[in-house]
């Protein structure tokens, strides 16, 4: 039965906030339960950012994730250091390799390494990582599907940001690529 | 309706808009900068007022005035920020003027911190403010439970001329869930605001709205009169959720997001063979007291579990009534319970796992 709970993990700026909200928006479009909480803590004024969110079939008990996370994804090194032990054992860590030199250290965690950076470099606008990062996620753990992080990324974006749609969309299947290999 | 997907601090103000809400004072303070900022984008939009006050003293003095004149109004802030609020709350129930209020808690006590805790249950449910007085305090554990009960806290502030208090930790004010914005029915008989004061146009004789009586007769009279308010509120007006209390060994007295963490533990416990119950307080004032009776007579013991040093466990002990030895369990300054903490406690209790 689905029961993902994911970190998302990152600097200020680096659209990890929005990478979650795409997550729990995208569940709630089909139906699935959903929680979406940010941290704001004083760790936020030092320019660290993450998010849990739990994607369900049943309803959400706790929202808060503490050493139980099924996949962690991680933006840049201290995020790596802080959230790689809360995942629980077989659990899944994208990190963006781009940022993060270091291996994952955990053997009974499965590591996926994806230069998002670079990528999105690549495809022209630096900002759209979290989106390659995402599109590796869905990849890897089907939580939701690309047709409705799309659906929801609209809602998100309106109309004077739907221009940039189609960026998002081959964002997100490069780093699906990475993960298909 | 379709769901949407909303803050809980945004949740609180589309809700308290949908529920009649005109004006808005507040000042403000983390974690709920983010109601009084939805309020000063969406109020215009609805030919409603906002304001930012200079302070909370001078918010909250706003709400009365505005009460006072009959308005729908609400005011929000965090733990010292309703702290600060206090002398204006004890005002407005000693005058019988509605207002709902939204304290988003944070960790105590002074300034504190910014996290997530329930450290103002004693606050909200002895007073606060000076004087006989009560509020009728409602504590979500959900999203979309506060949206659904912001309508009735407008329909029992007006009902009982009482303000009203909408409790939440941090975490429901930060957090996002799907809501939905529900049609319903109001199931007070609302009467006409004939008290308020819109002007006499010369037709009738002045109203005033006074917290003074210097006559002690007739303050008297007045506390009696709104001790039988608060009866009444006794009476009427107490909700809570009571589960998987059947062949309970232990159970917990949880509310708001402590409620769903609990939750989780019960069903982990429940796999390891051990079962334990939940009330769940939903107006922590007035405080589910029947609820106690429901607990199963060979329960071994009722457990608090609070993000606070223990400040519910009072009002357990007297609902329990010597009945079950009560225990404590909590974090506080912004500690979050986790599952297994709660569970570790239950094992505890019951004289180790099985």
């Amino acid at each position: 039965m689905l029961n993902e709970r994911v970190i998302c993990a990152g600097f200020g700026g680096q659209g990890v906030m929005l990478m979650g909200q795409l997550i729990s928006y995208a569940g709630m479009i089909e139906g699935k339960e959903v929680s979406w909480l940010p941290s704001y803590g004083p760790e936020m004024r030092g320019g660290t950012a993450n998010c849990s969110v739990m994607v369900s079939e049943r309803p959400i008990g706790s929202p808060v994730i503490t050493d139980d996370a099924t996949v962690a994804i991680v933006m840049n090194l201290p995020s790596l250091d802080k959230f790689e032990r809360d995942i629980i054992s077989g659990g899944k860590l994208l990190i963006n390799s781009s940022l993060i030199d270091k291996k994952a250290s955990r053997s009974d965690v499965t590591a996926y390494y994806v230069p998002a950076n670079e990528i999105a470099v690549d495809l022209g606008n630096p900002r759209v990582a979290n989106m390659v990062m995402l599109g590796a996620f869905l990849e890897l753990t089907k939580t939701v599907s690309v047709d409705a992080v799309m659906k929801a990324l609209k809602k998100v974006f309106g109309d004077s940001k739907a221009h940039l749609m189609a960026i998002n969309e081959e964002a997100m299947n490069r780093g699906a690529e990475i993960i298909k290999g | 309706m379709a769901k949407v997907l909303m803050k809980g601090n945004e949740a609180i103000g589309a809700a308290a808009i949908k529920a009649g809400c005109k004006y808005f004072f507040g000042y403000p303070i983390t974690p709920q900068n983010e109601l009084p900022e939805y309020m000063s984008k969406e109020m215009p939009k609805v030919g409603g007022v906002f304001l930012q006050a200079e302070s909370e003293v001078a918010a909250i003095n706003m709400v009365y005035g505005a009460a006072g004149a009959g308005a729908r109004v609400m005011t929000s802030s965090s733990s010292p920020g309703i702290a600060l609020k206090q002398e204006g709350i004890t005002y407005i129930a000693g005058a019988e003027l509605p207002c709902v209020i939204v304290n988003i808690v944070r960790g105590g006590p002074g300034l504190g911190g910014i996290q997530p805790a329930q450290s103002d249950y004693n606050q909200v449910t002895r007073g606060g403010g000076n004087g006989d007085y009560k509020l009728l305090v409602y504590a979500p554990a959900n999203l979309q439970e506060m949206v659904d009960l912001m309508q009735e806290a407008f329909d029992a502030a007006d009902y009982y001329r009482n303000p009203v208090m909408m409790v939440g930790d941090g975490m429901i004010g930060q957090m996002m869930e799907p809501i939905e914005f529900k049609e319903s029915v109001s199931r007070f008989e609302l009467p006409l605001k004939d008290w308020a004061t819109t002007g006499t146009k010369g037709q009738r004789k002045p109203n005033i709205i006074n917290s003074l009586a210097l006559d002690p007769a007739e303050l008297e009279k007045h506390n009696i009169h709104l001790q039988e308010k608060y009866s009444a509120m006794k009476e009427n007006e107490v909700k809570y959720e009571a589960y998987n209390l059947e062949n309970a060994e232990v159970v917990i007295v949880a509310y708001g997001t402590t409620s769903r963490i609990v939750r989780n533990a019960i069903i982990d416990l429940k796999e390891q063979g051990i079962n334990v119950g939940l009330i769940r307080p939903i107006t922590l004032w007035p405080f589910p007291e029947k609820a106690f009776d429901l607990i199963p007579s060979d329960c071994k013991a009722v457990l608090s579990v609070e993000m606070s040093m223990g400040q519910m466990i009072d009002d357990i002990k007297i609902a329990v009534n010597g009945r079950y030895p009560v225990h404590f369990y909590g974090r506080s300054g912004g500690m979050i319970p986790t599952p297994e903490g709660v569970m570790n406690k239950v094992k505890e209790l019951v004289g180790g796992a099985k």
